[in-house]
């Protein structure tokens, strides 16, 4: 029968008594507790933060970039090359059963000015697959059709951010703007996107039909010349299909014989991006592993100092013994303080690793997520080391013979 | 029945190769209500028998029968509950636990014992009065003089309503005037309440105090003698 109360008093007024040596001792824990909290805040932010970058860059999603990364033994960056076209892109859409949409793009940067406001952003020029691919949806108006490509009509879709700069409060749908100088009809708007993995804005863009873009805003040397293309597979299983049958359309279509580098490089967007989050998960793991063997040691430093404790309180036992003290009144008396210093310890260490990674959040500029779990974690963790580390002292002190404690000088 | 029965008890002692007879067959009977004085020699074995009776420890030899039970057959625990419920100690060093209020020091057997908060606090004050110190409750040991210090651990011995109180020389470390009315205490105790008491001393005038003198030897009986003239 303990009465669990009044030894918690007790425990209390025998670690008041020592107070720098409670704190010093508590100290361990709180690091070691701070540590694994900060560890697994920062990297759950950052596991979280590339799980929704990932999710707003659309699903499998395969890049194709022009020029091969190997050319005649040197070794070239993908893109250096402008080998890819529009015909390309169509040959996909129809020929790959893989492949559920595909995206050409040619890009560039324009200043736009809307009234008295002007503005310098992105311009893709894209087909109306763009926003399949992406699974980018509207937030207003319609988007451009295949007609608007065939005629190279002068309307486009405008970002978030866009529309911000240029329109304020105003409904941007149906209004004109100049895009380098020539007219737009906007005629619709993109939903917000947020910021992608590289930490660019999405929502800074805006998408014109393609040929509008290779005929009147980036005049190509080569008709038909795209950047890059975009492809959507039918399914994550389907991507791996989808970057083979890529791969002989387009060394068909560019006479590459079987000797030759491929001119162009299919690259798995999803799968680097899945292979990015995965590592996260894995440093966060590893960062919490390595953060609570501060923990661990923090506990040896309780048993420490709770075996030094006991000594110098022999005779204080002996007396309890004397009195009627039980094997477990004993040892429940000295667990108890303990697993106190080491609760404590568990929630300084939490408030500590809160703010800890609050700061930390702020230098490495992606958000810490503390997560209830973690909370819960630690202060499971933190009052299990106590258990853990002061079951041994708290033994020893309970299996005292009364008389020689009693005697101990 | 008497309350203590000793049978050719023995205690050794191993220190390494050395055997220490500390008691050497000691066998006596102490009744209810009985107020006896333990005298010897120091190294005599007083200590060492006292420990016994008082279940600290448990003899190597004999067998020890407290209120018809044979200690020997008990464990660790139910040794604690006798200690705590029908032993109160009362040491030369006083042994109260630091910075503990007289109060709580007074309370602690009975939260081993577990008795609710209520009858606790009323039962040590209780004690504390029989003593003359319900005005010290809240005092700390080192604010207490010898003789206050020994008052709150005989309260301390009471408080459980043990019927045995054993004491250590209980005066060892008091002065003359101090010891007088801890051993009035005692008489009182005995006389008013019957609780048998056991005391240690090598003082013939504390030995005085009580009805019945053992005298140890060389971890031996040398001598029990009754008193007829009570101390006055
Ligand atoms: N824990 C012990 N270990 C070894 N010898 C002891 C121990 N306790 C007592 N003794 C020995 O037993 C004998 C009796 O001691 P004790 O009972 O303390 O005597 P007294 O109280 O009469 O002075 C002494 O010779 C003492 O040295
Ligand atoms: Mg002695």
């Amino acid at each position: 029968m303990v009465n669990v109360p009044w030894t918690a008093k007790l425990a209390l007024r025998a670690l008041k008594a020592n107070k720098m040596r409670t704190l010093l001792t508590m100290l361990g824990i709180i690091i070691g507790v701070a540590a694994v909290i900060a560890m697994l805040a920062v990297g759950t932010g950052a596991t979280r933060k590339i799980t929704e970058q990932i999710s707003t860059m659309g699903s499998n999603l395969l890049i194709v970039l022009p020029g091969s990364t190997t050319s005649g033994g040197i070794r070239m960056g993908a893109g250096t090359q402008p080998t890819l076209t529009a015909g390309d892109a169509q040959a996909i859409s129809t020929e790959a059963p893989a492949v559920d949409a595909v995206a050409p793009v040619l890009s560039g940067t324009a200043q736009v000015v809307y009234g008295h406001q002007n503005w310098s952003t992105g311009i893709v020029g894209t087909t109306p697959a763009m926003l399949t691919v992406r699974d980018w949806p509207l937030a207003e108006g319609r988007g451009f059709t295949r007609a608007d490509v065939r005629n190279a009509t002068k309307v486009c879709l405008l970002g978030q951010t866009v529309v911000d700069n240029l329109f304020g409060d105003e409904d941007p749908v149906g209004k004109d703007i100049r895009i380098q100088n020539l007219p737009f009809t906007v005629i619709g708007v993109l939903a917000v996107k947020g910021q992608s993995v590289m930490g660019q804005d999405q929502d800074d863009t805006i998408m014109i039909p393609l040929t509008t873009a290779q005929t009147k805003l980036f005049g190509t040397a080569f008709p038909g010349m795209i950047r890059i293309m975009l492809v959507k597979a039918k399914s994550t299983g389907e991507l791996d299909n989808a970057q083979t049958q890529i791969t002989d359309i387009l060394r068909q279509r560019h006479h590459i014989g079987p000797k030759q580098d491929d001119d162009f490089t299919v690259r798995n967007l999803t799968q680097i991006m899945k292979t990015a989050e995965q590592s996260t998960k894995i440093m966060t793991l590893l960062l919490g592993a390595i953060a609570s063997v501060s923990l661990l040691v923090g506990g040896i430093g309780i048993m420490n100092i709770m075996l030094v404790s006991i000594t110098e309180r022999t005779r204080e036992i002996g007396i309890r013994m004397a009195i009627g003290a039980k094997t477990w009144d004993i040892r429940f008396q000295f667990l108890m303080e303990a697993f106190i210093m080491s609760m404590i310890g568990g929630i300084g260490g939490i408030i500590i690793g809160m703010s800890g990674s609050a700061v930390l959040s702020r230098i490495a500029g992606w958000p810490a997520v503390v997560s209830p779990f973690s909370i819960f974690l630690a202060f499971g963790f933190s009052g299990a080391v106590g258990i853990f580390f002061g079951f041994y002292p708290a033994y020893k002190a309970s299996l005292l013979n009364p008389i020689d404690a009693l005697r101990y000088e | 029945m008497a309350l203590i029965e000793v049978d050719k008890i023995s205690k050794t002692y191993t220190l390494g190769d050395v055997e220490v007879n500390a008691l050497r067959g000691v066998s006596l009977t102490i009744g209810k209500g009985e107020f006896v004085s333990i005298m010897g020699a120091s190294g005599s074995g007083k200590s060492t028998f006292m420990n016994i009776l008082g279940c600290l420890d448990k003899p190597t030899g004999g067998r020890y029968l407290l209120d018809g039970v044979d200690i020997s057959g008990l464990d660790r625990d139910e040794l604690a509950e006798i200690r705590n419920g029908k032993i109160g100690f009362v040491f030369q060093g006083f042994n109260l636990l630091p910075r503990t209020q007289a109060i709580e020091n007074v309370e602690l057997p009975m939260f081993y014992k577990g008795v609710p908060a209520a009858k606790r606090t009323e039962r040590a004050r209780a004690a504390l009065s029989m003593v003359g110190l319900e005005d010290r409750a809240k005092h700390y040991p080192n604010q207490l003089s010898g003789g206050q210090q020994q008052r709150v651990a005989i309260a301390r011995a009471l408080v459980n309503e043990a019927p045995i109180i054993l004491a250590d020389e209980p005066t060892g470390n008091l002065d003359t005037k101090t010891s007088v009315e801890i051993m009035d205490l005692f008489r009182h105790l005995n006389a008013e309440n019957g609780i048998t008491i056991i005391l240690v001393t090598h003082e013939p005038d504390i030995a005085e105090w009580s009805r019945r003198t053992i005298r140890f030897m060389d971890g031996q009986l040398m001598s029990d003698e009754e008193r007829t003239e009570r101390h006055g």
